[in-house]
C-alpha cells in the first residue's frame, strides 16, 4: 500500500515536472457542456478564453493551464470532477461553474481544500450570506439580482397587476420571492409548473383569462425557448407585457427567433453596454467565434481579467493560497461592466442592474438592448449575514 | 368555472392528445407486433424535429421541410432497424431496454456533434402563426388547430390501414400472434421493418410538426416519451384504437389538470398549500389515472394480447 502511493507520488511528480516551477498557473475550469445546458459551458469557457487572449495569452504572467471538466449538470458528477481536480491536477485555482446545484455540492470541498474559488456563473443564497468564505469570488451575481431588478422595474413602472410563473424548483421559488422582494402590487397569480415542461398551452389560457397587466417569468434554457414561442404564438407578445430573467439571452435568441421581439428582462450586463472593455470584448468574441455573447460569456471574460490582475499583484506566486485569495479580494481590474469590478464583504459584486428590451439588431440579429438602469450600485440581501468584513 | 375557458383548456389537451397519439401508434405497434421495448422511439421524434429544422435552413421553406423530414426520419428509422434492433429481438426485455437506451445517448450525443449544443429554430408560414376567434373571446392558434387537423386525418388512415388494407391485416395477426403469423409463410421480417419505418415516419412527423413549438435541442424526445409509454399502456398494447383514446383522455386529463387542479385545490386549502401541492399533484394525474385503468383493465383499455 505504501509502496504504491509512493509510485503514485513519484509518478504524479514526474509528470507535473517543470510546471513544479513557478512559470505556470494550472485553472481547473467546471461547468455543464454537455446536455441541453451544454451551450452554456461553451458561452462561458468561450469569454473566459477570451479573457486570457486579452491578457497577452497569460494570467499575471504566467503560461496559464486550463483543465476543462464536465458537471454533465449533476451535483455528483461535479463533486467527482471537483476532487479530481484538486487531488490528482492539484490545480492551483477552480473557476466555472453554472448551476447552482452543482455549485452547492462542490463549494465546500474546493473551500476546504483551501484551493482560491472563483464562480463565473452560480450565486446561491447560502455562499452569499452565512457560508460565506475568504476564499471564494464571483465576477456574475447572487441568483437573486435580476429577479429583484425586474421587481423594481414592475413597481416603478406602475404595473398593478403582475402574473408569475416559474419551474417548481428552488430557483424558480427563490425568482419569484427575489421578484417580490422590490414589487409591492397586487399578484394576478403565481404559478409553478414542472420542471422541463415543453407545453404551456394551459397555463398559457389561464394566464390570459386572469387579465393581468404583465407577465413576469423565470424558464432559464429550454423551457424559456418553449415558453416564449408559445406565448408569441397565443398573440399576447403584443398585449401583455412580457417580463423575465434569465429566459431571453443570446444563447436562446437564435431559437426564439422574432417571438422575443419586443420582451423586457433585466440583467447586470448587455451587449451595447457603453464602455471600451465591453466594446472590445463584444468586438472581438464575435471575431473569434462566430457568435454573440451572453452574460454567460462576460462573467467569465471578468473572471479571467480578475485572475490575472491577482496574480500579478500577487508576484506570481500561486502556491500560496492565502496570499492568492487577498490578491483577488483587492484585484483592480476594468470590468465589462464599466469602471472596476467591485465585491462586497460576501466577494460577490455590487453592481448595476440594467432594462434590456430585446430588438432587431442593425446586422438582423436580435439582441438585449439596454433601456435603463433599474438598480444602481446593488448588493445581495444576504450579505448582511455574511460575517465577512 | 368559465364554461369558455374550459372549452378552450380542451381544446388545448385534444391538441396535446394528437400529438402524443402520433407518438404512440408507432411505439404501440412496435411493442405489440415485434414484442420490443423501444426507449429510442423518443430519439426519433427528436431527430424528426432536427431534419425539419436543417430542411426548413436549406429549403426556406416549411412545408417542403415537412414533407423531406418525415421519409428521411423513415430512412433513419429503418437504418436503425436493420443494423441494431433485429439482434434484440430474441432477447428478453431488460436487454432490449439497454440497446435501446444505449440508442437514446448515442442520437443525443450525434445532434449536437452535427448541429452543435445550441437549441435550433424552426419557424411556420406566416399564414399560421396567428391566431383565430373561435368564440368570442377564445382566440386560438391556428398552427395548434393545424396540429389537431393533421393528428385526426393521420388516425382516419391509420385506422383504414389497420382495419381495410391486408398490410392491416396482418399487422392485427402479428399483434396478436407474431409466431403463427410468421409459419404462416407470411415475411415476418419484412413486415417487422415496415411496421418499424411507419412507426418512424409517425415519430418524425410528430417532431416535425411540434418544431416551430418547441425548443428543438438535444435530449428533446425523452420526456415525451414517457408520456407516450403511458399512453400505450393505458390504450392497451398494440392496439391503435386504444392509442388514439388514451391519447386523448391523456392530452386532456393532463392539460385540463394542470390547469384547474391548483385552483380546485385553492377553494380547499390555503394559498401557500395550494400552491406547493398544485404542480405536484397535477403533474402526478395521469399516473394516477394509468394506475387506475390497470387495477381494473390490467391489459389496457384495449389490449390487443394478453
Amino acid at each position: 500500500m505504501i509502496g504504491r502511493i509512493l509510485a503514485l507520488g513519484l509518478s504524479a511528480a514526474l509528470l507535473a515536472g517543470p510546471a513544479l516551477a513557478q512559470d505556470k498557473v494550472k485553472v481547473g475550469f467546471i461547468a455543464t457542456f454537455s446536455g441541453p445546458g451544454g451551450v452554456l459551458g461553451k458561452h462561458l469557457h468561450d469569454g473566459f478564453m477570451l479573457g486570457i487572449d486579452h491578457s497577452g495569452g497569460k494570467l499575471g504572467g504566467l503560461t496559464p493551464e486550463v483543465i476543462q471538466e464536465d458537471d454533465r449538470l449533476a451535483p455528483d458528477v461535479g463533486l467527482q470532477v471537483a476532487k479530481k481536480l484538486i487531488e490528482r491536477d492539484r490545480v492551483d485555482v477552480m473557476a466555472g461553474v453554472i448551476f447552482s446545484n452543482v455549485m452547492m455540492a462542490i463549494y465546500k470541498p474546493v473551500i476546504d481544500a483551501g484551493i482560491p474559488f472563483i464562480s463565473s456563473n452560480a450565486g446561491p443564497s447560502p455562499i452569499a450570506g452565512a457560508q460565506c468564505s475568504p476564499m471564494f469570488f464571483s465576477t456574475s451575481w447572487q441568483n437573486d439580482g435580476a429577479h429583484e431588478a425586474m421587481g423594481k422595474y414592475a413597481q416603478d413602472k406602475g404595473h398593478k397587476k403582475v402574473y408569475l410563473m416559474a419551474p417548481n424548483y428552488q430557483a424558480g421559488k427563490d425568482a419569484l420571492a427575489g421578484f417580490k422582494r422590490f414589487y409591492k402590487g397586487e399578484i394576478a397569480d403565481e404559478i409553478y409548473t414542472t420542471v422541463n415542461q415543453l407545453d404551456y398551452s394551459a397555463e398559457i389560457t389561464q394566464l390570459r383569462a386572469a387579465k393581468p397587466d404583465a407577465v413576469y417569468v423565470f424558464y432559464p434554457g429550454g423551457m424559456g425557448i418553449n415558453f416564449v414561442k408559445q406565448y408569441s404564438q397565443a398573440g399576447l407578445t403584443n398585449q401583455l407585457p412580457l417580463l423575465s430573467a434569465f429566459t431571453i439571452d443570446s444563447t436562446t435568441l437564435p431559437a426564439q427567433g422574432d417571438a422575443a421581439i419586443g420582451t423586457l428582462t433585466t440583467a447586470f450586463w448587455a451587449i451595447d453596454l457603453k464602455n471600451p472593455v465591453n466594446e472590445k470584448f463584444v468586438a472581438d468574441y464575435q471575431k473569434k467565434y462566430n457568435e454573440i455573447p451572453s452574460t454567460y460569456s462576460a462573467q467569465a471574460y471578468d473572471t479571467a481579467l480578475m485572475l490575472n490582475a491577482a496574480i500579478k499583484d500577487a508576484g506570481g506566486k500561486v502556491s500560496d493560497k492565502n496570499a492568492l485569495a487577498a490578491s483577488l479580494k483587492k484585484a483592480s481590474f476594468d470590468s465589462v461592466r464599466g469602471g472596476k469590478l467591485k465585491l462586497g464583504n460576501n466577494n460577490i459584486p455590487i453592481q448595476n442592474f440594467y432594462l434590456l428590451e430585446t430588438v432587431k439588431g442593425a446586422d438582423g440579429n436580435l439582441v438585449s438592448s439596454v433601456r435603463s438602469t433599474v438598480l444602481t450600485d446593488h448588493q445581495d440581501a444576504y450579505a448582511k449575514n455574511c460575517p465577512m468584513k | 368555472m368559465d364554461p369558455l375557458l374550459l372549452l378552450v383548456q380542451a381544446l388545448n389537451g385534444l391538441q396535446l392528445g394528437v400529438m402524443l397519439f402520433l407518438l404512440a401508434a408507432g411505439l404501440t405497434l412496435v411493442f405489440g407486433i415485434m414484442n420490443l421495448v423501444n426507449l429510442a422511439h423518443g430519439s426519433l421524434y427528436m431527430i424528426g424535429a432536427y431534419f425539419m429544422a436543417a430542411f426548413q435552413g436549406w429549403t426556406g421553406s416549411f412545408l417542403l421541410a415537412l414533407l423531406l423530414a418525415v421519409p428521411a426520419t423513415l430512412v433513419v428509422g429503418v437504418l436503425v432497424e436493420v443494423i441494431v434492433l433485429r439482434r434484440l429481438y430474441e432477447r428478453d426485455h431488460l436487454d432490449q431496454v439497454l440497446g435501446t437506451f444505449g440508442l437514446i445517448l448515442f442520437f443525443n450525443e450525434l445532434v449536437r456533434v452535427i448541429w452543435g449544443p445550441a437549441a435550433l429554430f424552426v419557424s411556420m408560414p406566416a399564414a399560421l402563426s396567428g391566431t383565430v376567434t373561435l368564440l368570442p373571446g377564445a382566440p386560438y392558434p391556428v398552427y395548434r388547430l393545424l396540429i389537431i387537423g393533421v393528428g385526426l386525418m393521420v388516425a382516419a388512415f391509420l385506422s383504414w390501414l389497420v382495419t381495410r388494407t391486408r398490410t392491416g391485416m396482418l399487422i392485427r395477426a402479428g399483434a396478436s400472434n407474431p409466431t403463427m403469423v410468421g409459419a404462416l409463410g407470411v415475411d415476418i421480417r419484412l413486415l417487422f421493418t415496415l411496421v418499424f419505418g411507419l412507426g418512424a415516419a409517425l415519430a418524425g412527423l410528430a417532431g416535425a410538426m411540434a418544431a416551430p413549438l418547441l425548443s428543438v435541442e438535444s435530449a428533446m424526445g425523452d420526456g415525451v416519451l414517457i408520456l407516450t409509454f403511458v399512453v400505450i399502456v393505458i390504450g392497451g398494447i398494440g392496439s391503435i384504437r386504444g392509442a388514439f383514446a388514451a391519447a386523448v383522455i391523456v392530452g386532456i386529463v393532463d392539460t385540463v389538470g394542470r390547469a384547474f387542479l391548483p385552483i380546485l385545490l385553492r377553494e380547499i386549502f390555503n394559498r401557500q398549500v395550494a400552491n406547493a401541492a398544485g404542480p405536484a399533484l397535477a403533474s402526478m394525474l395521469i399516473y394516477l389515472l394509468m394506475a387506475a385503468i390497470l387495477a381494473f383493465r390490467p391489459r389496457g383499455l384495449f389490449g390487443a394480447r394478453g
